[in-house]
């Protein structure tokens, strides 16, 4: 479903600012995987997220989709079959325009957009009846302006925008890091239930070690702009954060003693 | 007064059309787009040149307007493609269309006098018994408008468009358009070409503007280089004003409003212009006080009633604890 080959990209290259965001990832993911992406900031987990939608390009390297290699694809033709949900509750929602528009828009994502009416009869049934399952009451305010809703509201919104026309990639990029803990926890609630329900191929960025654990199959750790530790199935499920932290101390201990040999 | 008043809201239904372009740019897209002067000159010089050299006025009407699409595409080319801030590229092509402009119209002012325009066919339709049944409305009156065709085969045009305007702001195209100008971050991640939106909006902007501008010039007779200087803030005076007075709920309510803030501004002009220590010259410092009365007004209103609100919610409070206390 999604094949990244050696990819590679340097900012500010050949000056003391340079930082090596990623350097030759390879990752291969099937159809309805869910992996949870940790690491420290500047890891480059969010690089790795913005690489795959295509808002940054990278130096080398390819990234297909469905076997077709996108890397010259412009983000908004990529967009077609990648649904995305920012950290900000505000990125992810149009505010001056109503609930059911900014449904609507999301509904046209893998459609040519055309000159008829973006909402209509059968789309408001069908948007009610998706909002239904978030429980939320905003199947009532199909006509409330999105700059009124809550930030939690609005991420519940957004997901459901990202992944209701069921594309190739879900990304979620710390979707739940600005809301509350109860509010992250039915943002994650709903999550889990999405991304089962269409059966959705899924990489989500998290700083929320448990969060990492508790969802999805399979679980990234990055580090430096590589990604140093890839678990799936049992092994898994039965992780600890304890084990995270070991493992993480295990495999860059070792580096930092090897780099300790060659300065020594 | 009455003719004066009369013509106010004849022309201000003209200009509407403009008003409605300014919005479509300033207010939809948040682009600040300042062809809209040079665009505005570009239609009513092509077609006063077309319709001079024998062009039906319709077609050189619609021409006109064209060539105003074009010189707002180029607009969003040169924010999009060219990576140009949207005031510069506004006005960028605002200065380069002024010798376009020169060099379609071949004079400073094409008279159009005595050809035959939209306008002359119009009032060749109407019948006169429609004129003498409204003017009848106003006993008393020492003259009457001499025709009301005009007023109401543009004030219909308008309402087209705005009806026009509303429905295609309401398709999937339309839509994304809005987005656009709402979060480009979040329309771009729904796959919508952000570019392709900006350059067909700010088209459809320049080509409503160049519309009223083709059908300003055959309403007044002629064409000339300078008559879009300060159209832009024409623009946003309608747009804010009518914003102002009659709110902005949803878009066809807005373009309702901007339909409604061109008239009035119109009247206000007129009405100004009564005033004897007033010049015309001053028409366009009066423009910018309605501006920025138009802005500050509602704000101010606003603050005071937030005041009285708190200060009343308050005194409640004050009271209800006397009454505890002594009780």
């Amino acid at each position: 479903m999604l094949k990244i080959h050696d990819v590679s990209l340097t900012f500010n290259e050949d000056t003391p600012d340079e930082k090596k965001a990623l350097q030759g990832i390879n990752l291969e993911l099937k159809k309805g995987e869910f992996v949870t992406v940790i690491g420290s900031n500047g890891a480059g987990k969010s690089t790795l997220m913005n690489v795959i939608s295509g808002s940054l390009i990278p130096d080398v390297g390819d990234v297909l989709i469905d076997d077709k290699n996108v890397v010259h694809l412009p983000e908004y033709k990529r967009s077609k079959m990648i649904g995305r949900v920012f950290q900000d509750p505000m990125a992810g929602t149009a505010p001056s325009m109503t609930i059911e528009e900014n449904l609507a828009m999301a509904y046209a994502r893998d459609k040519k957009r055309r000159l008829v009416p973006g909402v209509n009869k059968k789309r408001k049934d069908y948007f009610r009846e998706y909002l239904e399952t978030l429980n939320l009451g905003l199947e009532d305010r199909l006509n409330a302006k999105v700059g009124l809703l809550s930030g939690g509201e609005r991420q519940a919104l957004s997901l459901l925008m990202a992944t209701f026309t069921e594309p190739n990639i879900l990304l979620l990029d710390e979707h739940t890091a600005a809301l509350d803990p109860s509010r992250a926890e039915l943002i994650t609630k709903i999550t889990a239930d999405v991304v089962s329900k269409f059966d959705l191929t899924t990489l989500m960025v998290t700083h929320n070690m448990q969060q990492a654990l508790d969802l999805g199959n399979r679980l990234f750790m990055m580090d430096k702009g590589q990604i140093i530790f890839d678990i799936k199935g049992e092994e898994k499920q039965n992780l600890t954060i304890k084990d995270l932290l070991d493992e993480f101390q295990r495999i860059r201990g070792k580096q930092i003693e090897s780099d300790k040999a060659v300065l020594g | 007064m009455l003719i004066s008043l009369f013509g106010a809201f004849e022309s201000g239904v003209i200009y509407a059309i403009m008003a409605l372009g300014v919005y479509l740019s300033f207010r939809v897209l948040d682009f600040p787009d300042l062809t809209v002067d040079g665009s505005f000159v570009t239609g009513a010089g092509i077609t006063g040149m077309l319709i001079v050299n024998g062009m039906s006025p319709i077609m050189a009407t619609l021409i006109g307007a064209f060539a105003g699409f074009i010189a707002g595409c180029i607009t969003g080319i040169l924010h999009t493609k060219g990576r140009i801030n949207a005031l510069l590229s506004g006005i960028l092509m605002m200065i380069a269309l002024y010798s376009i402009n020169i060099r379609f119209m071949g004079q400073p002012t094409v008279s159009m006098l005595n050809e035959t325009t939209l306008f002359s066919q119009i009032e060749s339709f109407w019948s006169s018994g429609i004129d003498s049944v409204l003017n009848s409305m106003f006993i008393g009156a020492e003259r009457v408008p001499t025709t009301w065709a005009i007023f109401i085969i543009m004030g219909i045009v308008t309402i087209a468009i705005k009806f026009l305007l509303d429905f295609f702001l309401k398709t999937e195209i339309g839509l994304a358009i809005r987005a656009t100008g709402d979060n480009q971050k979040m329309i771009r991640s729904l796959s919508a070409n952000t570019n392709f939106l900006i350059i067909i909006g700010i088209g459809l902007s320049n080509g409503l503007v160049a519309l009223s501008g083709a059908l300003v010039a055959q309403h007044g007779g002629f064409a000339n280089l300078n008559m879009g200087i300060g159209m832009i803030v024409i623009g946003l005076a309608s747009v804010i004003i009518g914003e102002a007075l009659f709110g902005k709920k949803t878009i066809a309510r807005v373009t309702l409003a901007v339909i409604g803030g061109a008239i009035i501004y119109r009247v206000v002009i007129t009405l100004a212009l009564r005033v004897d220590f007033l010049e015309p010259s001053d028409l366009k410092l009066i423009t910018a006080v309605l501006v920025i009365a138009a802005l500050v007004t509602p704000k101010a209103l606003q603050a005071r009633r937030e005041k009285k609100r708190r200060l009343a919610k308050r005194a409640a409070l004050m009271n209800q604890r006397g009454s505890e206390a002594s009780a």
